[in-house]
């Protein structure tokens, strides 16, 4: 990549401000190497020059969770959204960067206590359809892994599958059906049920919306609200959603092309965003009010993560670009108490 | 209101299928004018897209038209034949679908079916067809059109090939245009273009638009008066401001109150309770009944529609027991 690192004016405040993170990712970095395909291995064989395609799904991304707080993460396809919360709960391994749980590297930790600490990030996966195995029965679905973790013994399986059926609103005595037998807002809750099953802190809810209709969806999500209060559970919560988050998040994060580039508490960010990505991602989000409005869209096209734009990621489709905006990487600074946002233009006038 | 452009008329649309009658859709009427914009609202599986297939003659076995009227511009279109309703499509009427794939073909160049498209419908120089196209493409918003021209369709991103499709199914001016989600499966910024071309165009060409779609807030920014769909039948109809202000459906108004963008963060939202029943096996009376708060008596027999209020406003209802405040004239 061809492009400028800005002065490191962000990095003293680069860690959120929160005190006491449940989680925390510093300069979290996650590439992914599309290697070549057989022609093009053969193409080179004979001399041509075709090189692995490396996408840069995060990058340099820091974010600290505190306990019980609601995270959104919102972005449009592709921008790592998904990379991001698998890195976070684990599932993925970072390319660079450190991960904390509780003001501990997790590397850190001797195996069998990184297994455990393991178990206390879930996730909730994107499409409840594919998400759960067709041949297993609800209750080894759920059961599977308490049982793998000697959380359970094989004869308490069906009293401890039942109670987290009935904390998600299933009925128990469905348990021996398979995943087909239910319906798309049932298959949502039995996800939530088997990542609930291990008795986790912390979960990232990963779309887990997104095939629902709207009033399943806000049964789902008012069960979200509850198991917070409930469980004392802490989330990630991403999607494609701004209303969605709007309405469940304390605080939001916005990425675009693998970078966030804007941070802050729900209603601030909402009300008055600060970066113009976030502007435009907000003009879009309708509100449900009748009477014409002129849809104003924003220019352009989400631009390939295989070769973004240089300097700011954003500047090809940016209404207020300016000639820095080209080269220089913006650095994600706080433009208020709690809020942080990775534009020139806040370097150029002050507040705006 | 003059002469509609298309007339529905107690259309029923149902599938045969081993596990029974699947209603699809049972007993639907509309009406679209010209230059209007109807929005077709509901859950998912409640006929939306069963209802766009019966008038472009799209249902296959083991579906059929059981029965009903689809009247467009005058013309019977159940009376007419396979070939002259095949005209009439991608000419008269065009559907542009959730899934641009089923109007593109993957192994053709773009100008080969634009140009295919036009000539199909009209005897035309080819230069003259392919200027038509190119202009199509400028139409709605695509970059150096000239290069595109030559592309296949996987060579464009998702919201380009959607916005080809589009402008596919705009090539012969249809007077009707029945668009089925074609922005659900898009980002945020690139659906905000696309309803911005799409406001454009019917604006320019006064065609009248079907918009099915699952966001009320599309809707409410969009359609001139919307059609809320469940279990195959419509349940209530009126203007955008009628319905969304002031619902009398009790399924409407639950609808509403799920959105979480209507209600202050963090608030518990007020969702319907249940699922919507299976169409092979509809319950007796009002299909809604199981999951609705204010159902009585009455409502294990099936409703009929019913005007609501002010009739010249077309605000009807199929309800025993509908909300207040609006009167309901018998
Ligand atoms: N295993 C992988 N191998 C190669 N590339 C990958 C892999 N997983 C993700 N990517 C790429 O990384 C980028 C980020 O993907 P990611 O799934 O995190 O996006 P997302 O924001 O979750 O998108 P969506 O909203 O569509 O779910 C994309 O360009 C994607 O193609
Ligand atoms: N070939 C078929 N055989 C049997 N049933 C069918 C067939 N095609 C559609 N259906 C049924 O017709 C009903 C209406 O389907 P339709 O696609 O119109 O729903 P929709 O309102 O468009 O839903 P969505 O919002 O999910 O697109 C569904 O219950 C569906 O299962
Ligand atoms: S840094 Fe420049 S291009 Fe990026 S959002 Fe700000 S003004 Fe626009
Ligand atoms: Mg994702
Ligand atoms: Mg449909």
């Amino acid at each position: 990549m061809n492009t400028v690192i800005a002065p490191a004016l962000g990095l003293a405040l680069a860690v959120d401000e929160c005190t006491d993170p449940i989680l925390e990712l510093r300069g979290a970095t996650k590439r992914f190497v599309r290697p070549l395909d057989a022609a093009a291995r053969l193409a080179n064989a004979l001399g041509g020059s075709a090189k692995e395609e490396v996408v840069h799904a995060v990058d340099a991304v820091d974010l600290a969770i505190d306990p019980g707080e609601v995270v959104g993460l919102v972005g449009e396809s592709g921008c790592g959204k998904s990379t991001l919360g698998r890195l976070a709960v684990g599932l993925l391994g970072l390319t660079s960067g450190q991960r904390w749980w509780r003001g501990r590297p997790l590397t850190a930790l001797k195996p069998a206590a990184a297994r455990a600490q393991q178990l206390k990030m879930q996730m909730i996966f994107q499409d409840p359809y594919a998400s759960l195995n067709p041949r297993l029965r609800v209750m080894d679905i759920v059961g599977e892994a308490p049982l793998a973790h000697r959380l359970i013994g094989r004869k308490q399986q069906v009293e401890y599958v039942g109670l987290q059926l009935n904390r998600v609103g299933l009925d128990p005595t469905l348990m021996r059906r398979f995943p087909h037998q239910f319906s798309g807002g049932q298959r949502a809750r039995i996800g939530i049920a088997r990542a609930l099953a291990v008795k986790p802190e912390f979960l990232v809810c990963d779309e887990s919306m997104a095939a629902l209709d709207v009033s399943i969806q806000a049964q789902v999500l008012n069960l979200f609200m509850d198991l917070r209060a409930t469980l004392d559970l802490t989330y990630l919560f991403i999607s494609h959603d701004l209303g969605v988050v709007e309405h469940i998040s304390d605080r939001v994060m916005v990425m675009y092309l693998g970078r966030i580039v804007e941070s802050g508490p729900t209603e601030a960010l909402f009300t008055k965003p600060n970066h113009p990505y976030t502007m435009a991602l907000l003009a879009e989000v309708g509100k449900v009010v009748p009477g014409k409005r002129a849809f104003i869209p924003i220019r352009g096209e989400v631009p390939s993560p295989l070769s973004p734009p240089g300097g700011c990621h954003f500047h090809p489709r940016c209404p207020y670009v300016m000639p820095v905006c080209h080269d220089v990487v913006p650095p994600l600074v706080a433009i208020a108490p709690g809020r942080r946002s990775a534009c020139h233009l806040n370097a150029e006038a002050t507040p705006r | 209101m003059s002469v509609p452009l298309l007339e529905v008329e107690g259309l029923r649309t149902h599938f045969f299928t081993k596990a029974g009658v699947v209603k699809a859709v049972d007993d639907v009427s509309f009406t679209v004018s010209k230059g209007e914009v109807l929005g077709l609202v509901g859950e998912s599986g409640s006929g939306k897209t069963m209802i766009g297939y019966s008038i472009m003659g799209l249902i296959d076995p083991p579906g059929r038209i059981v029965s009903g009227r689809i009247v467009l511009g005058g013309r019977d279109l159940r009376a007419l034949s396979p070939e002259a309703l095949r005209q009439l499509r991608g000419n008269r009427i065009a559907m542009i679908f959730q899934d641009p794939m089923m109007t593109l073909n993957p192994v053709l160049r773009i100008d080969v079916q634009m140009v295919e498209t036009i000539l199909a419908h009209e005897s035309l120089p080819r230069a003259a067809a392919m200027e038509r196209s190119r202009a199509a493409l400028v139409r709605v918003g695509i970059p150096s059109p000239d290069e595109r021209l030559s592309a296949y369709p996987h060579q464009f991103s998702g919201g380009m090939r959607q916005r080809v499709a589009i402008a596919i199914a705009l090539l012969n001016n249809p007077d009707l245009i029945i668009a089925d989600e074609p922005t659900t499966a898009l980002d945020v910024t690139i659906q905000g273009q696309i309803l911005y071309e799409m406001q454009k165009l019917t604006r320019e060409t006064g065609a009248a638009m079907i918009w099915v779609t699952h966001d009320l807030a599309v809707v409410a920014g969009l359609a001139d008066r919307v059609c809320v769909m469940y279990a195959g039948r419509i349940v209530e109809e009126g203007t955008v401001a009628d319905v969304i202000e002031r619902p009398v459906h009790p399924y409407t108004q639950g609808l509403l109150d799920s959105v979480p963008s209507r209600t202050a963060r963090g608030v518990r939202l007020k969702p319907i309770q249940g699922m919507a029943p299976s169409l092979a096996d509809l319950p007796l009376g009002c299909a809604f009944r199981d999951r609705c708060g204010r159902s009585i008596d009455a409502c294990l027999g099936a409703p009929e529609t019913r005007m609501v209020g002010d009739l010249s406003r077309g605000r009807a209802v199929r309800c025993h027991n509908p909300l207040p405040p609006v009167a309901v004239l018998e």
